[in-house]
């Protein structure tokens, strides 16, 4: 991390712990989202910070994984990763709007294809005023009153289905597929961020619980199975960080096709996007597992915060693909050379 | 942490694998597996006559450890016999650290020929984890030191001109504050090794010492103060020095044959879905392996001690070798379970192998356990759990 991103980490860490935690997930349920913490965020410049420095921005993606991971330490309920990259597919063809920069609209896209006209269980559909979505090889813009009602889920999001309806065309063809693959291994890059974010803090969490709590006379955190199902987490947790931010180096560089699998040397984006997400996200999975499981029964009470980890490293790991089916996506980016594809 | 290595570091690596390519023929990695000795001295030779040498000697010369780690690396990926170099290396390094003028003549000098290699003395048949408790005992007679005891697992004994040699001199004070190290010459009367097969191909030793007398000259480090030089062997290992890529040449053996053989419905094993799932994992896996390996190089590199990051990428890379090697071997059927020169034999008869020598990364070089101790309490700041 330069000087910048230190300032960067600095100013992000103190927003998400001061402004959002685990108190405003809680209180943004059902919606899933905090317009008060938003409007805070938005003061910021922090919407805007994604796109280009004439138009206001200027952070690097490798910036904006750092502003990811805060976020997913404090489990924001705001949906600044989605509103960020689609901003920064406006820019290109644009279409930026003011009241995008500013935070004033939310933008969001769908990562997902669209099948007959509707777009199903859009990760800030419930709240996003301008929408980005592939039908086939046509880019939309879907501009509309989102229904600030989200569908009941695991993992408290502003998930809703949006009808694709009126929507514009505004790229098409080659064009409209490169830009949505851009903006969708950025997606990824980001929300890998945010699951090591959830990662690092549930690893926090539960070292202090079983520091604190005692059984038999003595801490929990000395009993070394615990101690152990704990060791193995760090070294994940900084592997994805890692994993993350070289991705991230990637996406900047905009490397594409460095790919030698048989010799371990790989930078291309779009693959080590892929990796990332598949591992920050089973990581998370991982880790949120062993922290809910040493909380012992406190852990599945609603009163501990766990369990609000536990839940967002689900559904942010599987809103795009299983990791399964990431994975098949991912090995053909990695076979593409080899075999009988 | 730069994923974009210098520009020193990445001419170094075209010159690693320049030689790798110019100097690994099949007949030194079929002759590896078939002696069981993964160490090579015509090949170490060459890697010194190539002015490769000094660069493996962590702390030696002006090679950084990125530069370390990025060399064995290479020689992993290749399958190389790189483990006696890596031993030898390592006692180098530790000889450049705290060894006396005559050590750097007499041995160190030899070292960085690639004639000569060097064994680690430490486990023993009744203290491996516990390795502070060693009881095979030296005493001062004179001017002269008199060994005896016996050590388990004397790798590359067979090979080695001299063994780093962990010895208890003191048991009246606690057990850390009384050994000491010596750099024992093999052939010194009273040495005796006998061979220890192994699962896998590799060989190991016992060795036993019968009154063997070396002189003050070949002790290593202050007098009961050998718990240090073994520090100091740790500090200069950092976790770069081999064994966190182990799945990298597991996966080109298994790519070569998803690719030639059908699977049950006749279409290649290489467009079977789970096959390919597992591919994309493992590539992640040996990702992450290189990663976390790197950023210890690049800790130790910086002046920094990534004692606790190094137990990590050991772990990580360890373990996740063993599941994609379960994987694979399963996905082989039958055919996963032939050996080297078996008719059918899946990817030559390498998924056996590798089946059969992962169990051994999670036991030598620090067990998972005593590696989840370390970070457990350095890291965590957990209670110390013994
Ligand atoms: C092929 C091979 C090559 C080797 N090469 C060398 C060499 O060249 N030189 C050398 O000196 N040594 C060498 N070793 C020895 C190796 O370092 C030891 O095997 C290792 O340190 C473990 O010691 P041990 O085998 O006595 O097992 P033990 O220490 O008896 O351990 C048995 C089990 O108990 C667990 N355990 C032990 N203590 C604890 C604890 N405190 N908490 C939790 N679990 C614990 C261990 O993790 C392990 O699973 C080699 C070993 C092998 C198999």
């Amino acid at each position: 991390m330069n000087a910048d991103q230190e300032a960067i980490k600095d100013v992000f860490s103190s927003f998400f712990v001061e402004q959002t935690g685990p108190e405003s997930a809680r209180n943004s349920i059902p919606l899933g989202f905090d317009l008060k913490a938003w409007k805070r965020l938005s003061e910021t410049g922090a919407p805007g910070m994604g796109v280009s420095p004439p138009a206001g921005g200027g952070a690097s993606l490798s910036d904006l994984v750092i502003v990811a991971e805060e976020a997913g330490s404090q489990i924001a309920p705001l949906p600044i990763i989605d509103h960020v990259v689609t901003s920064r597919v406006l820019e290109k063809l644009d279409l930026l709007e003011e009241e995008v920069l500013t935070g004033t609209l939310i933008a969001g896209l769908v990562v997902r294809p669209v099948k007959n006209g509707v777009a199903k269980s859009v990760p800030t559909g419930a709240i996003a005023n301008r929408l980005i979505a592939l039908n086939e090889d046509k880019l939309l813009l879907l501009a509309d009153e989102p229904p600030n009602k989200s569908l009941p889920n695991h993992g408290d999001l502003p998930i809703a289905h949006r009808v694709i309806k009126n929507a514009d065309v505004i790229a098409e063809g080659r064009e409209a597929t490169e830009l949505f693959d851009r903006a969708l291994n950025e997606w990824k890059t980001l929300i890998s961020a945010f699951l090591v974010g959830i990662t690092r803090s549930s690893i926090e969490i539960t070292v202090e619980y079983v520091k604190d709590r005692h059984q038999f006379g003595k801490p929990i955190g000395s009993f070394q199975s615990v101690q152990h199902g704990l060791a193995d987490l760090p070294g994940l947790c900084d592997g994805a960080r890692l994993l993350v931010n070289k991705a991230a180096w990637a996406g900047d560089k905009e490397i594409a096709g460095a790919i030698n699998l048989t010799d371990n040397e790989i930078s291309d984006f779009a693959t080590l996007a892929s990796m990332s997400l598949v591992f920050a996200g089973e990581t998370s999975l991982h880790a949120t597992d062993r922290g809910l499981h040493y909380h012992g029964g406190y852990g599945f009470s609603e009163e501990y915060d766990i369990q609000l980890f536990y839940r967002r490293a689900r559904a942010w790991s599987q809103i795009l693909n299983s990791p399964s089916e990431e994975c098949l996506d991912l090995a053909d980016l990695l076979l593409k050379d080899i075999g009988a594809e | 942490m730069d994923f974009e290595l210098s520009e020193k570091a990445i001419d170094f690596r075209s010159q690693v694998k320049k030689f790798i390519e110019n100097n690994l023929t099949s007949e030194i990695i079929s002759n590896m597996h078939e002696t069981g000795t993964f160490n090579d001295k015509s090949f170490n030779e060459a890697l010194a006559s190539e002015g490769l040498l000094a660069g493996a000697v962590p702390g030696y010369g002006d090679r950084d450890p990125v530069e370390l780690y990025l060399l064995f690396n290479e020689l992993e990926k290749a399958g190389a016999p790189y483990d006696g170099l890596a031993v030898t290396m390592l006692v180098a390094g530790i000889i450049n650290a705290v060894g006396t003028e005559f050590h750097h003549e007499e041995i160190l000098k030899k070292l960085l020929t690639g004639k000569h290699n060097c064994c680690l003395g430490y486990s023993e048949p009744d203290y491996g984890s516990d390795v502070a408790s060693i009881t095979t005992k030296a005493e001062k007679v004179g001017d002269k030191w008199i060994i005896n005891g016996q050590k388990m697992w004397t790798t590359m004994a067979h090979e080695s001109d001299w063994v780093l040699l962990l010895t208890r001199t003191n048991s009246e004070v606690p057990k850390h504050k009384g050994m000491t190290m010596f750099l024992v010459p093999m052939a010194t009367p009273g040495i005796e090794i006998q061979p220890v097969p192994t699962m896998a191909s590799e060989r190991t030793n016992a060795t036993f010492y019968d009154n063997v007398e070396v002189e003050d000259q070949w002790r290593l480090g202050e007098i009961d103060d050998g718990w240090s030089v073994m520090g100091i062997a740790l500090a200069l290992e950092r976790g770069v020095m081999g064994g966190t890529n182990p799945a990298v040449p597991l996966l080109k053996h298994v790519l070569n044959w998803a690719e030639t053989t059908p699977s049950k419905n006749e279409s290649l094993m290489i467009n079977n879905n789970l096959m390919r799932e597992r591919i994309a994992r493992t590539a992640i896996i040996n990702q992450v392996g290189q990663l976390l390996t790197l950023r210890a190089a690049w800790i130790a590199a910086t002046g920094g001690m990534p004692g606790v990051e190094g137990s990590m990428a050991k772990i990580y890379a360890s373990e996740e070798y063993q599941k994609v090697v379960g994987w694979f071997q399963q996905m082989a059927g039958a055919e996963g379970l032939l050996s080297f020169g078996a008719e059918d034999a899946a990817a030559f008869g390498w998924i056996d192998y590798d089946a059969r020598h992962a169990p051994v990364t999670t036991i030598y070089g620090g067990t998972s356990e005593i590696n989840r101790n370390n970070i457990a309490e350095r890291h965590l700041g957990l209670p110390r759990s013994r």
